[in-house]
């Protein structure tokens, strides 16, 4: 989407990147053009311009293909039925959606985020979706003075994140809890005698994994647990089955894999093909999105998983028809609807202050509750307390049945039988 | 046992992702950054035919070889010749090819993201366990490890025993002495070119059955592909085969017996091990 006019008008060896560069904008402008057109022209006069940055191609864009951009479409979708946001004066103004692909280049986030706010004039800007882009962008988010509403940046930086940027919030969870979440479910089942004691861990190697690796890990060992295996593995590994087979060598009674959504699936498979047997299965990203079930039908029942919703509220079977309608795809069961719940504190909060004022609008959503489709939510220093951190698939929904406060729908964990 | 089956199951598909690149970079001498591309095109194709007509993929062989062929076949025509035609030197061909398959690779992905999306895509096939020797492994990994010789074999044999194939090993050799002997070599340079883009979207059909992909996906082929031609030697399939296959028992090894978490690092430790002790390639003749 940069096509950097400047630097192809300069010195002879810069030709080979400019070529890059325009093939590149082309391709990227014409996609833009499209995605944007449509809705520009259905539009009246004075919209209210919201940009979206995120992967559209790169290692992340699979997920984002998932959880982000269908809510981004959706979102747009209900506000502008509505004929937009109700503004102080009484008058309605829509939503315009202003997209860049970052190629999952942090470096790319941040450029889009600056074009957005200086060449597309922007009102305001959705949180781009990966733990490292989203780091990444928190400083130009807070220099150019716009709120940042975090869903998939899931760090333990949160404290340091959100004591130096007053506009940053977080929503999804942090890195200890989500591991403390699984390891502590263990220690529950494993003294009520469900579950054995030795474990085996993988984690993909980058930094959700090796955080969240490190955090069970300990919480595993301070319990009691006897962890067998313990091995991270690169993130484009293309046969998972020798770490199967060192699993099943240790012989374990817990399986969990910190994994990215490419592995949990290979994980997954390699388990049923060479039969891993255990008392409780774990996998992390991409358990909860329904192309899993989709993949391996009724296998999985009893498979736990990152995350979690209340699959049975009357909001999110609402959320979900809708999202179905739009997107042609189902919701996932953790991320999906947290990203839709905070595009709903912006349009309330916008609406709230009733103009698109960015500090005004900033406060606003440190001082009111807001009602989203994950309830009601109250931010406490810049940050949601209350989520799911392990889920369960139990005849085909995933349900939530952890969490770090008290979230309404939790289910009792069920026994897995074999695959 | 276990891990040498592993090992040479993981090494048969790295061959036929390697051999398609082979065929254009040894022959062409196009060095085609939108290999992994093709490959990945082949893969929507295979998931279109499964979810689509729930067919075997591997009816999918069926018109994406012939498709791939033509379509490789048309890039080459319009859209690499003129630059063999206007390359002064074999270095500027490279350098040239590199910018406007690199180009391609983009453009593809573009398409790829308009028709199909972003999400990842896989599909449940043959997803049983065989036993040999004690050992459970994957029937589709077999499955596709045995299309993947077959269509190996076919093309050594091809290349070795055939006339046609001999045009194509003198080109590989020297594409101005080959003309010298009344081997039409732009022609055959897009024959090759065109058969190793049908050979890589068939090795996409194979990968499909059991990796989850996605668009974007393409560039992690391409440069495997890339290391075990490198490896290999340029324009040796023998080569490619067999650093392939070493390939994926160094990795199946490292994984098993040392940490999985150092696959990536010992495949690169390798390649510049090949480099610094045979830059030509375990099987390729040094330069003059």
């Amino acid at each position: 989407m940069k096509t950097e006019n400047s630097t192809c008008q300069t010195v002879q060896p810069l030709v080979p990147l400019c070529l890059r560069h325009a093939i590149l904008g082309m391709v990227a402008g014409t996609l833009a053009l499209s995605l944007t057109l449509g809705s520009a022209l259905a539009q009246s006069s004075d919209p209210i311009r919201v940009g979206a940055v995120a992967p559209k191609t790169g290692a992340l864009a699979g997920g984002a293909a998932v959880t982000f951009w269908p809510n981004i479409a959706l979102w747009e979708q209900e506000v502008n039925a509505d004929g937009g946001l109700l503004m102080e004066d009484g008058t309605r103004r829509p939503v315009q959606i202003i997209e860049y692909d970052d190629r999952t280049d942090p470096s790319e986030t941040i450029r889009s985020v600056q074009r957005l706010a200086n060449n597309d004039n922007a009102d305001f800007i959705i949180a781009p979706y990966g733990t490292g882009l989203a780091l990444a962008a928190a400083p130009i988010f807070d220099r150019l003075g716009y709120p940042m509403i975090n869903v998939s940046a899931i760090t333990d930086q949160v404290d340091t994140m959100t004591s130096r940027y007053d506009g940053v919030f977080f929503t999804l969870g942090e890195t200890t809890p989500l591991a403390q979440g699984i390891a502590e479910q263990m220690v529950e089942l494993r003294d009520a005698g469900e579950v054995g004691n030795r474990v085996a861990m993988v984690n993909v190697a980058d930094a959700f994994g090796i955080e969240l690796a490190q955090a069970a890990g300990v919480i595993f060992e301070q319990n009691g647990f006897d962890v067998v295996y313990n091995r991270s593995y690169p993130p484009t590994i293309q046969d998972v089955s020798p770490v199967m087979s060192s699993v099943i060598d240790a012989n374990p009674d817990v399986f969990v894999a910190f994994s990215y959504p490419p592995d949990t699936f290979a994980l997954t498979e390699a388990a049923q093909i060479q039969d891993l047997q255990v008392d409780a299965f774990y996998t992390a990203v991409a358990t909860p999105f329904p192309s899993y079930r989709e993949r391996f039908g009724d296998s999985i029942n009893g498979v736990f998983g990152v995350g979690g919703v209340n699959p049975d509220s009357e909001r999110f079977i609402e959320y979900e028809q809708a999202h179905i309608e739009v997107a042609g795809q189902g919701p996932d069961y953790w991320a999906s609807a947290v990203t839709y719940a905070s595009l709903e504190v912006l349009a309330q909060a916008i609406e709230g202050v009733g103009a698109p004022d960015r500090d005004a609008v900033t406060e606003y959503i440190k001082n009111n509750p807001f009602d989203t489709v994950m309830g009601e939510w109250v931010f406490e220093d810049q940050r949601i307390n209350n989520y799911w951190t392990v889920g369960q698939w139990q005849d085909g929904k995933f349900h939530g049945i952890r969490a770090t406060g008290d979230l309404e729908g939790a289910v009792e964990p069920i026994r897995k039988e074999g695959w | 046992m276990q891990i040498l089956i592993t090992g040479i199951l993981l090494g048969g598909v790295y061959a036929i992702v390697a051999m398609g690149l082979s065929l254009q970079y040894g022959v062409a001498r196009i060095m085609n950054l939108a290999s992994g591309e093709m490959l990945v095109a082949g893969a929507f194709a295979a998931f279109w035919v499964v979810m689509a007509h729930s067919f075997s993929p591997y009816v999918a062989l069926l018109w994406v070889v012939p498709g791939a062929f033509v379509f490789n076949w048309l890039i080459y025509r319009y859209l690499l010749l003129p630059l063999v035609r206007r390359a002064k030197s074999r270095g500027q061909l490279e350098v040239d090819s590199i910018l406007v398959t690199f180009g391609l690779s983009f453009a593809l992905v573009g398409i790829f993201l308009m028709v199909f999306g972003g999400s990842f895509f896989n599909y449940s096939y043959l997803s049983r366990p065989v036993e040999f020797m004690g050992s459970r492994y994957g029937l589709n990994r077999v499955v596709a490890f045995w299309i993947a010789v077959a269509i190996c074999a076919a093309l050594w044999y091809w290349i070795h025993y055939t006339r046609s194939g001999m045009a194509i090993r003198a080109v590989s050799v020297d594409p101005v002495s080959a003309g010298l002997v009344a081997i039409d070599v732009p022609r055959m340079s897009t024959f090759a070119f065109a058969l190793g883009g049908a050979v890589a979207a068939s090795g996409g059909v194979l990968l499909s059955t059991f990796l989850t992909f996605d668009a974007s996906v393409g560039i992690v082929f391409t440069m495997k592909a890339l290391i075990i031609v490198i490896m290999g030697g340029v324009g040796d399939m023998r080569g490619a085969i067999v650093a392939a296959l070493v390939l994926g028992m160094t990795e199946t090894v490292v994984a098993r017996l040392v940490d999985p978490g150092l696959t990536l690092a010992s495949a690169y430790l390798l390649f510049v091990l090949v480099l610094l002790f045979r830059p030509q390639g375990l099987f390729g003749r040094s330069t003059t």
